[in-house]
C-alpha cells in the first residue's frame, strides 16, 4: 500500500437527462484510493453510490470531473476494472465453468495457454469454494452460488480494481457470513483494490479499511470517510465485543441516521431542491472537502 | 338464512359449482397423485362430453339444404369413411403398379430387348394426401420465412438505424391479410417459374409462399424485440469484458433472444397455417383447403359432417404443431419455463 494515487476521483459531477431537464446526481465528489485498499461506500438507497461505481467503471461517463487510475483517465469498461453486479448477472445460458471462462479467455487470450487457461477457470471456482458446481447453470444454483460464481468471474480477470454492487445485499445472513469470510481471505491473498457498496453497516465495518459515507441525493457527495484501524486477519466474533469495533459501529449508524436523514424523510422538501442543484450541494462539498483533507493529512 | 340460501341457489348457476362439485369429488385424493390425475384428465375429460352433448344436441335443431347438421357420430362415421377411402385408393395403386409389372415381366420375357416403361398413377388424391400436401406446404412457407426473418429481425434489433429503416414497411404489411397477396403471388409465380419439367407444382410454390409472406412479420419483430430487449446488466457485463461485436452476439445477445424469436416462430407458425387452408380454398391449390372447397361444391348429403372431419383435423394439427414448436423451444432455450397457451 504505497501508492497513494492508485485510483483518484476528481470532483465527479454526473449530470442525468430526464424529463425535467438534468438531474444532476453526484456533484464534487472527490476520493483517492491506496492500491489494495478495502473501501465500503454506505448511504440511503438512491443516493448515488451504483453511480460512483459506474463512473469508476466506465459504465457511466462523469459530466464534470473524472477518474484517474494509475495515471490514466478512465474513459470505457475494461477488464482491470472487473465488476460484481448487484443481482450476478451471470449469463444464464451458460455453465458456472462457462461464465467465467468468458471473462478469462477475452483478458488472457494468447497469454494462457489453453491448458493453462482451463486451470485459472478451475483455480478460480476453488478460490470460492465453487468446485462441486462447476457445469450448473445459474438457475440450478443458490442465490449465495451464484454471487460466489459472479465473484469468482470478476477475480479470474486479475482485476486491479474489484468493484461490487451491494454484492451480499439479497443473501441470507448465514450465507453472507460465509462470503464475507472468503472474501476478507481473497482480498488478503491477491490484494486487489476493492471497492464495496454495501448497506449493512457491519458488513462496512468488518471488511473495510475506510468507509465512504455518503450524503443524501440529489446532488450527492461524500458527506465522511471514516478510517477503520483494525489490524487483520479480523475475526468477526473477537470483533463483537471489541470496544472500537462497536465504536466505528455506532459513528457510521449516527451518520447515517442523525446526520442524513432517510430519503423519504424529505421527499417532500428535495423537489424544489433538485431544481437550484449548485445551492444544494455547497454544503455537503464542503464536508468531503474537509474530510478528504483530514485523511491526507492523517 | 334467507340470504345465504340466495347464496347459494345463484352459486348453483355459476361455475363456482362446478368448480365445488369437482373439488368435492377429489377432495380426498387431494393431496395424492391420483388426486392430482384426476383433476388434470377428469376437468378436460368432462368438459369435452359437455361439448359432444351440446353439439349433438344442437345439431340435430339445424336443417341446411345439404340435410340435418351432422352430429359427433355422424361426424365419426365419414371420419372413417374417408380412412376406408384412402385405404381403397392405396389398393387400387398398389394393383395398378402390379398390373404394370406383370405386363413388363411378360413384355421382357418374349423380348428381352423390349423397352418398358412404368406409367405413374394418377387417382384423385385423398384427405389424407391431402392433409400431408398441406403439412409439406406450410413446412416450407414456414422454413422460408424463418431463414429470411430471423437474420433480419437479428440485424435491426440490434441496429437503430436500420430498425427506422424497417419499421414503416414492416408496419404497413403486417396487417395486410396474406390473400389479398394471393393473386399477385399466382401471377408471379406464372410468370417467372417456367421450365419444362418444374420440380415443384405452381400451386405448391403459389401456396408456400403465400404462407411465407405471412409467416415473416411476427417472427421479424419478436426476434427484433427480443435482441434490443438484452437485460441491460447483461450488456454491461460485454462492455466491462470488452468482448468483440461477434462474441457478444454470439454468447449474449442471440441466446438472450431465443425466448422471444420462438415466440415469434410460434406465432408465425400458426398463422401460417390458418392462412394456408384459405389459401387452398382460395386458388384451388391441392391441400386440406381444397378438400374442405371440393366437398362443399359437391354437396351431398354427407358433404358437412366430411367438412367437420376437415375442420376436427385442422383444428388438431394446429395443435400439434404449436405443442411440436413448444417442444423445440424447451429443447433449444435456457429458459424452460415457456408454456403451452
Ligand atoms: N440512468 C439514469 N437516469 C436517470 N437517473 C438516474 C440514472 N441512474 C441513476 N439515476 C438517479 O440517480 C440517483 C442515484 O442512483 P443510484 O446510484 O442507483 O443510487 P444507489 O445505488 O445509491 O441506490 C437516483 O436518484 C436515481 O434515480
Ligand atoms: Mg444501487
Amino acid at each position: 500500500m504505497n501508492e497513494p494515487n492508485h485510483l483518484e476521483l476528481t470532483s465527479v459531477a454526473i449530470d442525468f437527462p430526464t424529463d425535467k431537464g438534468p438531474f444532476r446526481a453526484l456533484d464534487n465528489v472527490n476520493l483517492k484510493i491506496e492500491k489494495g485498499e478495502f473501501i465500503s461506500l454506505i448511504g440511503h438507497s438512491g443516493c448515488g453510490k451504483s453511480t460512483v461505481l459506474n463512473i469508476v467503471a466506465g459504465l457511466h461517463r462523469a459530466t464534470h470531473g473524472g477518474v484517474i487510475l494509475n495515471g490514466k483517465e478512465v474513459v470505457e469498461p475494461g477488464p482491470e476494472r472487473a465488476v460484481v453486479f448487484q443481482n450476478h448477472s451471470l449469463l444464464p445460458w451458460l455453465s458456472a465453468y462457462q461464465n467465467i471462462e468468458l471473462g478469462v479467455k477475452q483478458v488472457f487470450k494468447g497469454k494462457k495457454s489453453r491448458v493453462e487457461i482451463r486451470e485459472w477457470i478451475e483455480h478460480n471456482l476453488e478460490l470460492v469454494h465453487m468446485s462441486h458446481a462447476r457445469d450448473k447453470r445459474p438457475d440450478e444454483i443458490s442465490g449465495g452460488m451464484k454471487q460466489r460464481v459472479g465473484i469468482a468471474r470478476a477475480l479470474a480477470m486479475q482485476p486491479e480494481v474489484l468493484l461490487m454492487d451491494e454484492p451480499f445485499g439479497a443473501l441470507d445472513a448465514l450465507t453472507r457470513a460465509h462470503l464475507q469470510d472468503s472474501l476478507m481471505e481473497i482480498h488478503a491473498t491477491l490484494g486487489n483494490t476493492v471497492i464495496m457498496i454495501t448497506h449493512d453497516v457491519d458488513e462496512a465495518v468488518l471488511l473495510s479499511d475506510r468507509i465512504v459515507m455518503m450524503s443524501n441525493g440529489p446532488a450527492a457527495t461524500i458527506g465522511e470517510i471514516l478510517a477503520i484501524e483494525l489490524a487483520r486477519p479480523r475475526e468477526r466474533l473477537a470483533l463483537a465485543d471489541d470496544a472500537r469495533y462497536n465504536h466505528y459501529r455506532s459513528a457510521v449508524l449516527k451518520f447515517l441516521y442523525e446526520r442524513q436523514r432517510r430519503p423519504e424523510d424529505n421527499e417532500q422538501d428535495s423537489k424544489p431542491a433538485a431544481a437550484q442543484v449548485s445551492g444544494a450541494s455547497d454544503k455537503p462539498g464542503e464536508a468531503a472537502d474537509t474530510a478528504a483533507l483530514r485523511l491526507v493529512s492523517g | 338464512m334467507s340470504t345465504e340460501l340466495g347464496i347459494n341457489k345463484y352459486r348453483a348457476f355459476n361455475f363456482r359449482f362446478l368448480d365445488q362439485l369437482l373439488g368435492y369429488l377429489s377432495r380426498d385424493h387431494r393431496s395424492s397423485a391420483l388426486g392430482h390425475v384426476i383433476r388434470s384428465l377428469g376437468i378436460p375429460l368432462v368438459a369435452v362430453a359437455i361439448f359432444l352433448m351440446l353439439w349433438s344436441v344442437l345439431a340435430a335443431q339445424v336443417q341446411t339444404s345439404l340435410g340435418q347438421l351432422p352430429g359427433p357420430a355422424k361426424v365419426w362415421e365419414q371420419a372413417m369413411v374417408l380412412v376406408d377411402e384412402h385405404r381403397a385408393e392405396r389398393e387400387k395403386e398398389t394393383a395398378f403398379y402390379e398390373r404394370q409389372e406383370k405386363r413388363n415381366a411378360e413384355k421382357l420375357a418374349t423380348d428381352p430387348a423390349a423397352e418398358v416403361r412404368i406409367r405413374p398413377y394418377t387417382g384423385a388424391p385423398t384427405f389424407f394426401d391431402q392433409i400431408l400436401t398441406s403439412l409439406v406446404t406450410v413446412a416450407t412457407g414456414f422454413l422460408i420465412a424463418s431463414l429470411i426473418a430471423i437474420p433480419i429481425g437479428v440485424v435491426i434489433g440490434m441496429s437503430n438505424t436500420l430498425y427506422m429503416a424497417f419499421n414503416p414497411i414492416i408496419q404497413l404489411f403486417k396487417p395486410v391479410s396474406p390473400l389479398a397477396w394471393l393473386p399477385i403471388v399466382t401471377m408471379v409465380v406464372s410468370a417467372v417459374y417456367v421450365s419444362k419439367d418444374p420440380f415443384f407444382a405452381k400451386s405448391f410454390l403459389t401456396s408456400a409462399i403465400t404462407v411465407t409472406l405471412c409467416c415473416l412479420w411476427p417472427t421479424i419483430i419478436n426476434t427484433a424485440v427480443g435482441v434490443s430487449s438484452v437485460d441491460k446488466d447483461l450488456i454491461n457485463v460485454s462492455r466491462v469484458l470488452r468482448l468483440p461485436w461477434l462474441t457478444k452476439t454470439i454468447k449474449i445477445v442471440l441466446p438472450s433472444s431465443i425466448p422471444m424469436m420462438f415466440t415469434g416462430l410460434r406465432l408465425s407458425l400458426g398463422i401460417g397455417w390458418m392462412v394456408l387452408i384459405a389459401a387452398e380454398m382460395l386458388a384451388q391449390n391441392p391441400g386440406l383447403g381444397k378438400f374442405v372447397w371440393d366437398e362443399f361444391q359437391n354437396g351431398s348429403s354427407n358433404s358437412l359432417a366430411r367438412i367437420m372431419v376437415a375442420v376436427l383435423v385442422i383444428g388438431f394439427i394446429g395443435f400439434a404443431l404449436d405443442r411440436g414448436m413448444l417442444t423445440l423451444q424447451r429443447r433449444f432455450s435456457w429458459d424452460k419455463s415457456a408454456t403451452l397457451r
